[in-house]
């Protein structure tokens, strides 16, 4: 083995550089493979760069003279995502005692929540919109529920995870007074939890904010409608401004939601 | 002063005693504003929830003869998913180092902060209707839509996770006289290099999701085809399209999860 002294290190055997070269080689056939079949047409590829800057191009500068229309529109958005976020977290509480392993009833209940969730969350907002169109007609109201179905998913799950994390001494010191299962929800599990709750749901409120802007778009209500009126108009200077105002609210709200869990936690 | 009659309070979290009720108070009325602010019209929500028992009817047993565009549907938002993911990630990495402030200046950071916060902050839906609208329909529009996304959620993780790797190693490596590039590619990399598989895997799943929506103005994928069928009240076929939906979200989620814990 004296020759080993005057081998150059390597990071990899060379087994073990073959088998990454092949994993390499491998996603880079399956994406050719995807690429060929998707059909993209290549000269509209070759065009995508100058096409995407003609269109910022003329959103800029926005027409600033349009911002008054947009005060109503935008006061329905934030709405629509607070009372989405209330009739959610209100929905969330009971989902969210059935699908903790410490407080639901037996296994079926268990089963029950675990369903609820991923039916919630596995649909998007915009498909629970199109579906709320059909029951109470386009309009704000449909982005309201919209938004609460979709957030139960989420909610739910992190409130069930708080409820999983509860101190058990708790539990048992009120369980010992004899207490019935609704007064140990009350009196040893909800006070643990209530930061935990605040907390997630402040952050799905600031997550519906940036949802509630396209909901317009399917006709549930809110800044996406005229957006999307803009855009069949080819108003461009209009999109322009829609989308700043767009881009500070979601700051405005993101910042808002983070200083406030901060507080609490 | 009969302080032993007094009742026992629970201690509260705000300073004075009245700030609690008065900011349930504040909460509840602004709610309680925002329903007035719905105009809702009863007769129209009347009607309408009489008629979604049948709308349920028809939409009762789902119909999967048209498996063949389920079909179409489903493998086209699962290619724009995992191709806009691979280019989500070549494009996220650098955009990520660029928003790290430990590996770079402060100007080059605000610069990749500025675009990690644009890309996050609009919904993928106007992002598909710009594209769609500067280069025509179809699925191109919809893995740029995607690949844009990335850079918001990709790149934001990844960057918060280089900023939390070990000082010590990017110091050793400099210490050898090695270039900032050569820092990136031996000090940085191999400390960030499992959460990126992690990242690019959970990207992918949250991709897939995705894909079943921009299809609805027209960027690909199996959301115009239920939008189609929403909007031609063929109920049982969207109920299909859904189903399959939810299927393959949980399986992207089931996948995504286990090759996450595997990397971890």
């Amino acid at each position: 083995m004296s020759e080993s002294v005057a081998r150059a290190w390597r990071r990899f055997t060379p087994a073990q550089t073959i088998a990454r070269t092949l994993g390499q080689l491998a996603v880079a056939v399956l994406a050719a493979w995807m690429i060929a079949r998707l059909g993209i047409r290549w000269d509209y590829v070759a065009d995508a760069p100058a096409q995407v800057g003609d269109l910022l191009h003329r959103m800029f500068p926005p027409e600033w003279q349009f911002a008054g229309t947009l005060v109503r529109p935008l006061i329905q958005t934030v709405n629509i995502a607070t009372l989405g976020t209330a009739v959610s977290v209100v929905l969330s509480i009971p989902v969210a005692v059935l699908a903790a392993r410490n407080t639901t009833p037996n296994i079926v209940t268990y089963g029950l929540g675990r369903v609820l969730m991923v039916v919630s969350r596995s649909v998007d907002t915009l498909i629970w919109a199109l579906i709320f169109i059909i029951v109470v007609g386009p309009g704000s109201l449909a982005g309201v529920l919209a938004v609460s179905m979709r957030s139960i998913g989420f909610v739910s799950k992190l409130f069930a995870e708080g409820i999983e994390e509860v101190n058990r001494g708790q539990v048992e010191a009120i369980v010992a007074t004899g207490a019935s299962r609704w007064k140990v929800l009350l009196y040893a599990v909800a006070p643990q939890v209530r930061p935990v709750f605040a907390g997630v749901s402040i952050y799905r409120w600031d997550i519906n904010i940036r949802e509630s802007t396209v909901l317009g778009i399917v006709g549930a209500g809110g800044i996406g409608f005229v957006l999307n009126e803009a855009i069949l108009g080819l108003e461009w200077s209009r999109v322009g401004l829609v989308l700043v105002v767009i881009l500070a609210v979601v700051v405005a709200s993101e910042a808002v939601s983070a200083l406030l869990r901060k507080r609490l936690t | 002063m009969m302080a032993a009659a007094r009742a026992w309070r629970p201690p509260s979290i705000w300073p004075r005693p009245w700030i609690g009720p008065t900011l349930w108070i504040i909460i509840a009325g602004f709610l309680v504003w925002n329903v007035f602010e719905l105009e809702i019209d009863p007769v129209r929500v009347a009607r309408g929830v009489a008629r979604f028992s049948t709308v349920l009817a028809r939409a009762f047993p789902p119909d999967f003869h048209r498996a063949g565009l389920i079909t179409t549907g489903v493998l086209e938002s699962v290619e724009m998913a995992t191709l806009s993911t691979l280019l989500g990630v070549l494009l996220g990495i650098p955009v990520a180092v660029l928003g790290a402030r430990n590996v770079v200046p402060l100007l080059v950071y605000l610069g990749g902060r500025g675009t990690i916060t644009i890309g996050r902050t609009f919904h993928e839906l106007i992002v598909a209707i710009l594209f769609v609208k500067a280069l025509g329909f179809g699925v191109f529009a919809g893995v740029l839509t995607l690949t844009v996304n990335s850079v918001g959620f990709f790149s934001k993780l990844l960057a918060e996770e280089i900023e939390t790797i070990d000082r010590g190693q990017i110091e050793a490596i400099r210490a050898t006289g090695a270039s900032r590039g050569q820092v990136l590619i031996y000090a940085v990399l191999p400390q960030v290099l499992p959460r990126i598989v992690g990242l690019t895997v959970y990207q992918w799943d949250i991709h897939l999701r995705q894909s079943t929506i921009i299809g609805i103005v027209g960027a690909g994928g199996i959301g115009a085809t239920l939008y189609n069928a929403f909007a031609r009240y063929d109920f049982d076929f969207v109920l299909a399209i859904l189903i399959v939906i939810v299927a393959i979200v949980l399986v992207g989620e089931a996948l995504s999860a286990l090759a996450r814990a595997a990397v971890q």
